[in-house]
């Protein structure tokens, strides 16, 4: 078995996300003209659930949408095979608005990169902000979140995974040798 | 003199009934004496080969090569081509008409006869045209042919078409007693196509010949050859329908012959998958039950000769779309062992596999010093070592072109010693 | 799942698997059609030849399309116009081409088995884009697509496919890309347009098109070659359409929410009726852009190998 350890329970990834939802109001004075866009698979549910928050909290829905970036990657041809092509779904115009990207685990870097680019291509927002839960470290581009769950430093030679309801059946966060 | 002495070796003659160990001595080029006494042979001077675990047959006889010269040198020339039938263990070859220019005159009879004394390591017989340049209008001078020294006629490549000419074909070579090779096709109902018409060719996509084209054209011509009393040989007989009706014309006193190459007996139009055109030949490749009726035709004396269609062509004429790719096979390297799989697999006696690739090709053909070890024939002798495997590399064939589907296939049965009027021309 | 193979040459070679594959990665190309920007950048510096021996425009122009839009830098050769192939063997071609380094060529040849031989020369990937009357595997992937995207599945339909079936490469990849998902095939025609045992393939043969059509979900039209006709499967167009051309006589004997597909270009008035080929039932169009998706498809496919 390779060694495991839990960063984060149910109770825990909640209250992330509970954080990072008013920090997006802070950070924005309100939600007023901004979407969230969830990188595939964990990210959509998250996204899906900070919207959730987000409605309680102010009392009106924002667009939620997905974003596979995976077109846009720079590593085709690189890895062994083509990762599956996952569901881009911008439900709105995003000119002018606050794009907010949501992801699980924020890494290298790379698939922001490819994210803003696809962004970019649908239209001009006002802004993009970076929303992760977990952030492992070994940026390899001059990228950094706006809203950060977790800090977890990892060596490389370990991986973070996320399970949630959705996907997983589970809510945990663990890191496990590789 | 120049004396040879083979001993020890099991010695097959069918023509004499002779299955057993014996020495061959030939004195001269010529067959002296067969006998289990050979030390009674006291000659000092005397070439003596120890055939002892060896098998010791009539020269083998291919009655249907093409040697492609004059014309086409750049596929094969008289050469290389007896070098092949050397190393396959042929000691006689009859070579095709369809060369450039087409042997369809004595003056290109001779022009092969007299390459094939200066250059050929085996006998050549040359096959004439029945018709001038094979174009299937109007008859060869066939008298002319043979006194030349063609032993056949035949367009071979294409049919005669015209029912009328093949007619005057078959009666005219009669007072010659040439034999009269046919290609059985109906070009009409091959159309363009170029395998066997099967799943097949439903499944790659390529337009098929069905096995009625050959049979009807065996049809028509065993019922000119009954209506002439000709002596009619048919070429490569690759379908089952075609055996049955050369096996009921025979039964009913035709004087019909017939002859099927080993590919056509060992594959199917399966080797087309992948588009692979060295599976590319006229006829094509057919069924697996078309096989079984090839060698029950063999095993029952329908088909009377294993021949080889050796058709040497260029790599470029191969390596194309398999539509453009050119018919044949090479095959003189190959024949012999390929054939012995029969005698291995049961189906005929190795005795009667020697009549079909050495006596009966002589008798049709008239060669009436080959084919056997009779005292007085030509010394025209094989020495096979029949457990001998080797594995067929393109590379070491001995034929300009290289064009086999039996790259790298497992053979059995090996030609040791090729030996044409007394003297060794080929050792493997 | 992954597509790990160097070329696309047939239906045939593929399994459902990798069929299902391309389906569903051609479903997210189709948003990408969709976006105002139609172009991502992942096929950024790779090089796809369009080799075409016969002429095709709509194959030809998918087949580009979806390379443009993925950023792929697309070169058209045909062979009518072109010095490169003009006398030259396939095998001379082939070494030409590669000298160039592309990442993928597209062949379309008349004859069949051309793309088996180039894929054997070369090292980049091959899509055959139809060869003789062998297969037209992308024809047939945007052919499933179609059908799926429409009535939600493959598995248990019946499929009419209409026409010369011997000469039809589509016929074939149709034959063994619908029979691979589960659904079942029917070839219909004249008998001198069926192939030599074709329902080994895993069809059902009909001479019959009221038979064939009747409780079919799907109704595949197959261009009649005028060009062909000489080689008289039979006696005239007329008389061909009285008995295989779909008109909206003959439709009201299918099932009321069939579909119709057509490879095309169509002959109106000869396969099928202008009213037919227009009509509600009829999915021309969108196989023409669903063809985009599907070749986009197979591009990421294959050039996001490992080198
Ligand atoms: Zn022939």
């Amino acid at each position: 078995m390779p060694d495991k350890r839990y960063v984060m329970d149910s109770k825990g990834l909640e209250r992330a996300l509970v954080r990072i939802a008013h920090e997006i109001i802070e950070k924005n004075k309100g939600i007023e003209d901004i979407v969230i866009l969830g990188i595939p698979t964990r990210g959509v549910y998250l996204a899906r659930r900070l919207n959730d928050i987000l409605k309680t909290a102010e009392g009106f829905e924002i667009p939620v949408g997905s974003l596979d970036a995976t077109l846009y990657r720079d590593d085709i041809g690189f890895k062994e095979e083509q990762p599956i092509l996952k569901e881009t779904n911008i439900p709105v115009s995003i000119d002018n608005k606050k794009v907010i990207i949501v992801d699980d685990v924020f890494f290298t870097g790379r698939t922001i990169r490819a994210a803003m680019n696809v962004i970019m291509d649908f239209g001009r927002p006002a802004s993009i902000q970076l929303a992760v839960l977990v952030d492992r470290g070994h940026r390899e581009l001059p990228i950094r979140p706006d809203y950060v769950g977790k800090n977890i430093p990892t060596s490389m030679q370990e991986d973070v995974k996320v399970h949630l309801v959705e996907t997983d059946g589970v809510e945990e966060v663990l890191v496990e040798e590789k | 003199m120049s004396k040879l002495l083979i001993k020890g070796g099991h010695v097959v003659d069918p023509a004499n009934g002779i299955d057993g160990i014996f020495d061959v001595y030939c004195v001269d080029g010529k067959i002296v004496e067969i006998t289990h006494h050979a030390s009674r042979i006291t000659h000092n001077d005397c070439t003596v080969i120890d055939a002892t675990g060896l098998h010791v047959f009539p020269g083998f006889i291919d009655m249907h090569t093409h040697l492609r010269e004059p014309g086409y040198e750049y596929k094969e020339d008289i050469r290389t081509g007896t070098m092949a039938a050397a190393a396959g263990g042929f000691t006689s070859v009859a070579c095709m008409a369809n060369t450039d220019p087409v042997n369809d005159n004595s003056s290109v009879t001779r022009y092969i006869l007299k390459k094939a004394q200066e250059e050929g390591i085996v006998n050549v017989f040359p096959v004439g045209a029945v018709s001038k340049g094979l174009k299937g209008e109007i008859l060869a001078e066939i008298s002319d042919l043979k006194d030349a020294g063609c032993v056949a006629i035949s367009d071979d490549g294409k049919p005669v078409s015209d029912s009328r000419l093949m007619r005057l074909a078959l009666e005219y070579s009669k007072p010659f007693n040439l034999p009269v090779i046919s290609h059985c096709e109906d070009l009409t109902l091959a159309g363009d196509g170029v395998m066997n018409e099967g799943f097949i060719s439903t499944k790659l996509g390529l337009k098929g010949i069905p096995n009625a084209a050959e049979d009807i054209m065996v049809a028509r011509d065993i019922a000119l050859a009954e209506l002439t009393h000709g002596k009619l040989h048919i070429a490569h007989v690759s379908a089952s329908g075609s055996v049955e009706l050369i096996r009921n014309a025979k039964s009913r006193g035709v004087n019909v012959t017939a002859e099927v190459t080993p590919h056509h007996f060992t594959l199917t139009d399966e080797c087309v998958t992948g588009y692979n055109t060295n599976a590319k030949m006229n006829p094509p490749l057919r069924s697996i039950s078309d096989i079984e009726a090839l060698k029950q035709g063999l095993k029952h004396g329908t088909i009377d000769v294993i021949a080889t269609d050796h058709a040497p062509q260029n790599a470029d004429e191969k390596d194309v779309e398999f539509d453009k790719a050119a018919n044949g096979v090479v095959g003189l390297e190959t024949a012999f062992s390929l054939s012995l799989k029969l005698v291995s697999d049961g189906l005929i006696s190795l005795s009667v596999l020697i009549e079909k690739i050495s006596l009966n090709p002589s008798r049709i053909l008239g060669l009436d010093k080959k084919g056997s070890l009779k005292v007085g024939n030509d010394a025209d002798i094989t020495i096979v070592d029949l457990n001998k495997e080797w594995f067929v590399d393109v590379n070491k064939l001995k034929s300009k072109s290289k064009n086999t589907p039996f790259e790298n296939w497992k053979m059995k049965g090996k030609v040791v010693k090729t030996i044409v009027g007394g003297k060794v021309v080929y050792e493997g | 799942m992954k597509l790990n193979r160097k070329d696309i040459l047939s239906i045939e070679d593929l399994t459902k698997e990798e069929i299902e594959l391309v389906l569903k990665t051609a479903e997210s190309f189709k948003e990408v059609s969709e976006r105002d920007i139609k172009k991502v950048p992942t096929l950024r510096g790779k090089t796809i030849i369009n080799l075409f021996y016969e002429p095709s425009t709509r194959t030809r122009t998918s087949f580009e399309i979806a390379a443009k839009r993925m950023s792929a830098d697309a070169i058209n050769i045909s062979a009518s116009s072109s010095s490169v192939v003009k006398g030259e063997t396939l095998k001379d071609t082939a070494k030409n081409l590669e000298a160039m380094n592309p990442d993928c060529i597209v062949l379309r040849h008349s004859f069949s088995g051309a793309p088996h031989i180039l894929a054997g020369l070369v090292k980049c990937s091959v899509i055959n884009a139809g060869d003789g009357c062998h297969e037209h595997p992308s024809q047939a992937l945007l052919d499933m697509l179609t059908v799926k995207e429409k009535l939600g599945r493959i598995e248990g339909l019946k499929i009419a496919i209409i026409g010369d079936i011997l000469h039809s490469r589509v016929a074939r990849s149709n034959i063994y890309g619908f029979t691979k998902l589960g659904a079942e095939v029917r070839a219909a025609g004249l008998p001198t347009m069926m192939p030599c045992r074709i329902e080994q393939m895993g069809c059902r043969v009909f001479y019959n098109m009221e038979d064939a059509i009747k409780d079919s979900d799907v109704i595949m039209m197959l261009r009649i070659q005028l060009e062909r006709q000489n080689a008289a499967l039979f006696p005239t167009v007329r008389e061909y359409s009285k008995l295989f051309g779909l008109d909206s006589k003959k439709l009201e004997m299918a099932k009321k929410d069939v579909i119709i597909l057509h490879p095309g270009p169509i002959n109106r008035g000869v396969e099928i009726s202008s009213d037919v080929a227009d009509g509600r039932s009829s999915l021309i169009l969108d196989q023409v852009t669903n063809g985009v998706a599907v070749r986009m498809a197979l591009f990421y496919l294959l050039l996001g190998r490992e080198l």
